[in-house]
């Protein structure tokens, strides 16, 4: 083990994974804005470039060269330091995410379809996700406005709430797989997606999932007809940039993550005989529950913040401990 | 192996440059006129009063207490659901009592009307 294939590269692996997600996050704004269009017979962004495809590129060089304000009445280290810190986490999940089955080797080094494969994979993303409520909640309280401090208190104990449900949900995989490691989760689903065998499990992850990265009809961070723009009402420019950028990654990893656990991984046909395959696959699975999240919101309102608790505590949480339970004696019998 | 957490502490830096750049960067680009109106807490065009910072219900440190315990017990499953082939029926049989007496919890939050939403 020498500097090169310890440092350098993941070094350029976390590089191209984080250039990856930036562009990934702007085109999916692109994408969602034109579904969204569609859905509602308009046109969409269609100014910039052919079909509006280089509208992203012009929202970023806005965003950059936007006035910076800091309000008078903020703490200001806190302030600025919460968009970073909202962006960070929904970043470095990544890490362990596999996104093909098949190494390669290019310049003499063995390059793995993940930065790194831990054997707590499924732990270090429940911990890291857990991290991102840190930057809401202190940019809410930091603002010092009382629209920021109630979008705070608010997304972070839905956040909190439906982590219980998909935290249980994920035993339920867990005791099929047997293993907290990302590469074997997949590699058991091999033969049936755990979407099949879990089906109850699949839905409530997906559900916790749009509740986690604050999408419809769970966008109760925002709001925007009672809490302005909720947590994020005293941030301009790049810093509220960063915040859509830290929601729009989040919903990139949930569809990845749901890829991950319940659909496959890289798993298709010829993967085997093409492992070049395996990425396609991968993002196709993401590019779908993408799709299905964007339709999900053009389709649903948004529900009322009360029912929103009742309906984690009061049914989410024991239909999950339900499905763990079903599961493990399944799992017994069956042997 | 603690090497394998060595990509990790890269990733953690890469994001942390992109965070830092994304922050320092463009505050030097754009054009800066502060004014005393620019930089009021925005109250939809109202003139702020009082500070943000008051009661808040109590119903957000109500939840943030039940998710705190819950997920204390959710944590006890993870090691128990990666060895749970080898502990076979015995596994069950504890897991059942566990769960058991996480319901008891659950139905007394329940009926002392801790998860009410008013």
């Amino acid at each position: 083990m020498d500097w090169i294939s310890l440092l350098l590269v993941p070094a350029i692996k976390s590089l191209v994974v984080v250039v990856a997600l930036l562009t990934g996050f702007a085109y999916l704004s692109y994408v969602e804005r034109k579904l969204v269009a569609r859905f509602q017979v308009r046109y969409g962004p269609n100014r910039a470039g052919p079909f509006g495809i280089l509208q992203p590129i012009s929202d970023a060089l806005k965003m950059v060269f936007k006035e910076e304000i800091v309000p008078l009445n903020v703490d200001h280290v806190v302030y600025l330091l919460s968009p970073a810190l909202t962006v960070m986490p929904a970043l470095v999940i990544w890490a362990v995410i596999p996104v093909s089955g098949a190494s390669f080797t290019l310049f003499g080094q063995t390059i793995t379809p993940y930065v790194s494969d831990v054997n707590v994979g499924l732990l270090y993303i429940l911990a890291i996700a857990s991290l991102a409520t840190y930057g809401i909640v202190l940019a809410g309280w930091s603002s010092n406005n009382k629209y920021s401090l109630l979008g705070a208190l608010r997304t972070s104990s839905q956040m909190l709430s439906y982590e219980l449900p998909m935290g249980i949900t994920l035993v339920s995989v867990l005791l099929i797989a047997g293993s907290l490691s990302l590469v074997d989760i997949v590699q058991a689903q091999r033969g049936v997606w755990f979407a099949l065998l879990q089906p109850i499990g699949f839905i409530i992850y997906f559900i916790c999932g749009l509740a986690e990265a604050g999408r419809s009809p769970f966008d109760l961070p925002e709001t925007e007809n009672e809490l302005v723009s909720g947590f994020a009402t005293e941030y301009g420019g790049i810093k509220f940039a960063l915040f859509f950028m830290g929601e729009y990654i989040h919903m990139i990893t949930i569809s990845a993550l749901a890829t991950t656990f319940f659909l496959g991984g890289w798993y298709g046909p010829f993967v085997n005989q093409i492992p070049v395959l395996g990425l396609v696959y991968f993002l196709i699975k993401v590019a779908f529950m993408i799709f299905l999240i964007v339709w999900i919101r053009a389709s649903l309102p948004r529900i009322r913040y009360d029912k929103l608790m009742h309906f984690c505590w009061k049914f989410l949480l024991p239909l999950s401990l339900l499905n763990l339970v079903v599961t493990a004696v399944v799992l017994v019998l069956v042997g | 192996m603690p090497i394998d957490y060595l990509p990790i502490l890269v990733f953690f830096v890469i994001a942390g440059l992109f965070g830092i750049v994304a922050l320092v960067v463009p505050a030097q680009l754009g054009p800066r006129r502060p004014s005393s109106n620019k930089l009021k807490t925005y109250e939809s065009g109202k003139v702020p009063y009082g500070d943000a910072r008051g009661k808040i219900p109590v119903h957000y440190y109500k939840v943030s207490m039940l998710f705190i315990l819950f997920d204390l017990e959710v944590v006890f499953f993870y090691p128990w659901a990666v060895l749970f082939r080898k502990l076979k029926l015995f596994g069950l049989i504890e897991m059942g009592v566990f769960i058991a007496i996480l319901l008891v919890g659950y139905v007394y939050v329940w009926k002392k009307g801790a998860l009410e939403w008013e």
